[in-house]
């Protein structure tokens, strides 16, 4: 009954085949080399001392009798931060910027959340660093706190800066808040689409506060050579990206610092800040030694960056035959100890499936005392979906449509003026849904007590800056060099791109992903951007290869470049059919005929295409336990071209599974100061395989015009059905409507009590 | 600094002898004294399977064991599942299926695979998932794990 579906149009040589990973080997074998894999001689190891109240006043830090301890070899505190000695005039408008990210590696004044960093030390091994950190004495003022992000949006709600004023869509309020920011945008006549509706429903919805959970936690090694280098090894989705935020705390000259991004244990967006690095780099500095450092997991849980608790309010109008009139949402989300929330992602999302023509979006970042929140997948969308696309199916209930066509009916498609502003270019929702419409799974009875759901889902994918050289060896394999961390397949979707355009063998592209010195400025791994934007700088980087092996053919046959063609590998003349080089032919003769060559190429595109995924959901509920069992679940999105399609899959199925755990089980549980109740893996309790079916897919292909192979990037959009598609499946299965996340047990069986209904 | 303690034990088929603090767990004695760090650590408390080595015979999380413990055992890990003829065969239907994304979490998942293989060769996907339940992986949704092990599996 499982299946996987890919519904291709074009077909290409490389692009669009299943080949083994080139890391593979390296990665079943227990070769492949991770952050905490790193050792250096006289390395030493760094525990962090971190703060036990989520809000407090430091009065004092006394870390005279650790540094005595035997074995320690260096202690380090916000005093020894560049920002301890700057003064604000001297910084002038960096200083707020650089006061957050200094104080949320090492706290100065005041600590913001439980497990907030306020010292370190290095020492000749980890327990005897954990032995000293309680040698380390702290003087806090325990201060109120402020958890959920409703009450931290209240007048007389107690301050996390007490000097926060809101950004109200570019004006500064005059009172300090703890909303950072808000924003908002509209378009058409709001009160007159409400107006013409038939039915208007509003409902408000909150989800919890969840993680990324990644198997690997942070770590990192930093050696601060004597000659001023700065080298660090670690796990990061961004090498350029843990550059930038050390040079900028420690005030160094990026070049000054070398980061070589290790293999990477999982990120989803919460390994692109950089917690450890510095922090690392300057025990080094104190100690003259290497320095590694690796957080528990349950320093991971209650001091990296979660996916925000969010607050949602949503109104929609429709006429009686499903079309929408007029939509309208407000997003409060919570930032964590530090603003930066993703309100903003999360508006732009919200109404991101549909062409309407009145809407109006708010959205609100807030700051309270729990840990930083970072991205996490698809960031904002998922929740603001959960909200839209619970509300859509209340609406098609009221109304008796099906949800397909429902959303068929609405549907964005290229044209649809997005509120924010954005105007669709070729996108994929309609197939998406036509194709959910088609499938077995949606056409196939339900049994009894099993509810069906399903949901829509968007992520904009990204472009941004990459950087990709290749060179040709004489044996004609390339190596392809890159700044791309590859967290799931990269190396393989790249060599494909590379190896297509160039028209050899997959096997004869050598991808190596290099550090910061060794390749030009690339962004992140996120974003559904690197296939995307990487594959673009290695399409171009492969064109220029193209051409100077044409130059170089024309050299050999003393001929015009004119008269030579590339054409599938094949370097030959035009007129003349005797002459012709294969590509490892013409390789070979490079040697003597002026050397190697070497493409290159450093791109910033704007074609991304927009991402859409349609999730269908079977769900049993267990009337006594409130237990619920996803039954069968299909996932469909449209890839734009799927490079590898079984890791285009594998992003389907693993985002899928996330938003299981979202929808069903993940919560941070918070005393009333903000303290994390489960900061494990047996409590933060994440699916497992016995929860689950096989979840089918179905990749779509509606080529990205921004791409010569058509495509979108697929990491994210498919974390953001799942919650609602689940929610809409336990509402046909008990009749009860779930507006709050995670749809646990409990809240199961309290709304069955509530309701009668169970 | 407490003391050290010599401990006599076989790892992947070769007799070794290591040295380690009695409070040090067999998962750190694997990668900081005897510099195998195919192991992984997920979570050092037991939760996330990804430290799983086979000893005598049995699938644990390396994390939970103390060093000392391994005296006179037998140790599998990740560094002894290929042989010098080639891939395991869940390993390469690892490889085949896709099975992994980030990594990490693989070498946890292929010891337990392995020793559920050795004892029931025929395993089938309710037994696997079962089994394997110990184990979390983060990135694949669990899908092609269940795939990859399904396709050594006798059963069909």
């Amino acid at each position: 009954m499982t299946s996987n579906q890919v519904l291709s149009e074009i077909e290409y040589n490389v692009v669009g085949k299943r080949p083994l990973r080139p890391d593979g080997v390296d990665k079943v074998t227990g070769r492949a080399r991770y952050g905490d894999d790193t050792n250096l001689t006289g390395m030493l190891r760094a525990k962090l001392l971190r703060s036990p109240h989520p809000h407090a006043r430091i009065k004092s830090i006394d870390t005279s009798k650790a540094e005595a301890f035997p074995g320690v070899r260096a202690v380090v505190t916000a005093k020894d931060l560049p920002f301890a000695v700057l003064s604000k005039e001297e910084l002038g408008g960096e200083y707020t910027a650089l006061k957050f990210a200094s104080d949320h590696m090492l706290a100065s004044d005041k600590v913001l959340f439980k497990g907030h960093p306020v010292a370190a030390i290095a020492a000749v091994n980890a327990h005897v660093a954990e032995s000293a950190l309680a040698l380390i004495e702290v003087d806090y003022e325990v201060l109120e706190s402020v958890v959920d992000v409703r009450e931290a949006m209240k007048d007389g709600a107690p301050l996390v800066h007490e000097d926060l004023r809101t950004n109200d869509m570019g004006e500064t309020a005059d009172k300090p808040s703890n909303i950072a920011m808000h924003m908002s945008y509209a378009m058409g006549d709001i009160e007159k689409g409400f107006a013409e509706a038939d039915l208007v429903l509003e409902r408000e919805y909150t989800t919890a506060t969840v993680h990324q959970g990644y198997i690997e936690p942070h770590n990192t090694t930093a050696f601060w050579n004597s000659d001023g280098q700065l080298n660090i090894w670690t796990s990061t989705q961004g090498s350029f990206q843990v550059r930038g935020t050390v040079a900028s705390v420690l005030r160094l000259p990026v070049s000054q610092v070398k980061v070589t991004p290790m293999e990477i244990g999982g990120g989803f967006g919460g390994k692109i800040t950089a917690y450890l690095d510095a922090i690392a780099a300057l025990l080094s500095k104190k100690a003259g030694a290497p320095v590694k450092a690796l957080m528990t997991r349950t320093e991971v849980f209650e001091a990296s960056g979660p996916a925000p608790a969010s607050w949602m309010r949503v109104k929609i109008g429709v006429k009686n035959n499903g079309k929408m009139t007029a939509v309208e949402t407000e997003i409060a989300m919570d930032a964590g100890a530090y603003p930066g929330s993703p309100a903003m992602q999360a508006i732009v999302c919200a109404f991101a499936c549909y062409d309407v023509e009145n809407g109006k979006v708010d959205g609100y970042d807030v700051v309270v005392n729990k840990p930083k929140t970072a991205a996490y997948r698809a960031p904002g969308s998922p929740q603001a979906a959960f909200a839209v696309e619970s509300l859509i199916d209340e609406i098609c209930g009221e109304l008796k449509l099906d949800p397909i066509e429902f959303r068929l009916l609405n549907a964005a498609k290229e044209g649809t003026r997005r509120i924010e502003g954005l105007v669709a270019r070729r996108i994929g929702l309609v197939e998406c849904l036509e194709a959910a419409r088609a499938h077995d799974h949606y056409k196939s009875k339900l049994s009894d007590n099993t509810g069906r759901g399903v949901a829509c889902g968007y992520w904009p994918n990204r472009g941004f800056q990459s950087s990709v050289v290749m060179t040709v060896n004489f044996d004609g394999v390339v190596s392809l060099i890159m700044g791309s961390v590859d967290i799931g397949g990269t190396r393989a979707s790249i060599a494909q791109q590379t190896a297509e355009t160039l028209g050899i063998a997959y096997e004869d592209v050598k991808p190596t992903i290099v550090d910061t010195d060794s390749i030009g400025y690339t962004f992140i791994t996120g974003g559904s951007r690197t296939s995307f934007a990487t594959g673009l700088a290695a399409i171009d980087a492969a064109e220029d290869v193209k051409s100077q092996m044409i130059s170089r053919a024309a050299k050999i046959w003393d001929t015009s470049e004119d008269d030579i063609e590339y054409v599938a590998g094949v370097v030959s003349h035009k007129s003349d059919e005797e002459l012709k080089f294969s590509f490892k032919d013409l390789a070979r003769q490079l040697a003597t005929t002026g050397g190697t060559i070497s493409g290159r190429s450093n791109v910033d595109p704007t074609g991304e295409g927009n991402g859409y995924a349609v999730h269908i959901v079977d769900v049993v509920v267990d009337a006594d336990t409130g237990k619920t069992d996803v039954t069968r679940f299909t996932a469909i999105q449209d890839a734009g071209k799927a490079v590898h399609p079984s890791y285009v899959e594998g992003q389907m199925q693993g985002g899928a599974v996330q938003g299981i755990g979202w929808a069903l089980n993940e919560e941070y549980f918070f005393d009333d100061t903000g303290k994390m109740m489960n900061p494990t893996f047996l409590d933060y309790r994440m699916p497992t395989s016995l929860d689950l079916p096989m979840i089918d897919t179905v990749i779509v292909e509606v080529a990205n015009p921004g791409h010569p192979y058509g495509v979108r990037g697929v990491g994210e959009a498919s974390i953001v059905p799942p919650m609602a598609a689940i929610g809409n499946a336990i509402h046909g299965a008990t009749g009860n409507r779930m507006r709050s996340l995670p749809i646990s047990p409990v809240r199961i069986l309290e709304a069955g009590w509530e309701n009668g209904k169970s | 600094m407490p003391g050290v303690t010599h401990v006599k034990t076989t790892l992947n088929d070769e007799p070794i002898d290591f040295l380690c603090e009695p409070r040090q767990s067999l998962l750190e004695v694997l990668r900081d004294v005897l510099g195998m760090t195919g192991t992984k650590e997920g979570c050092n408390d037991g939760n996330c399977g990804a430290c799983t080595i086979i000893l005598d015979g049995i699938i644990v999380d390396s994390c939970l064991v103390l060093g000392v413990e391994a005296e006179g055992k037998e140790i599998t890990t990740i560094e002894g599942m290929a042989s010098p003829e080639g891939l395991h065969p869940l390993q390469q239907s690892f490889l085949e299926n896709a099975a992994l994304q980030c990594g990490i979490c693989t070498p946890g998942f292929l010891l337990a695979a392995k020793a559920l293989l050795d004892a029931e060769p025929d395993a089938d996907e309710g037994r696997i998932r079962h089994w394997l339940a110990g184990n979390l992986c983060r990135c694949t949704g669990y899908d092609k794990i269940i795939r990859a092990v399904l396709q050594v599996s006798t059963a069909k």
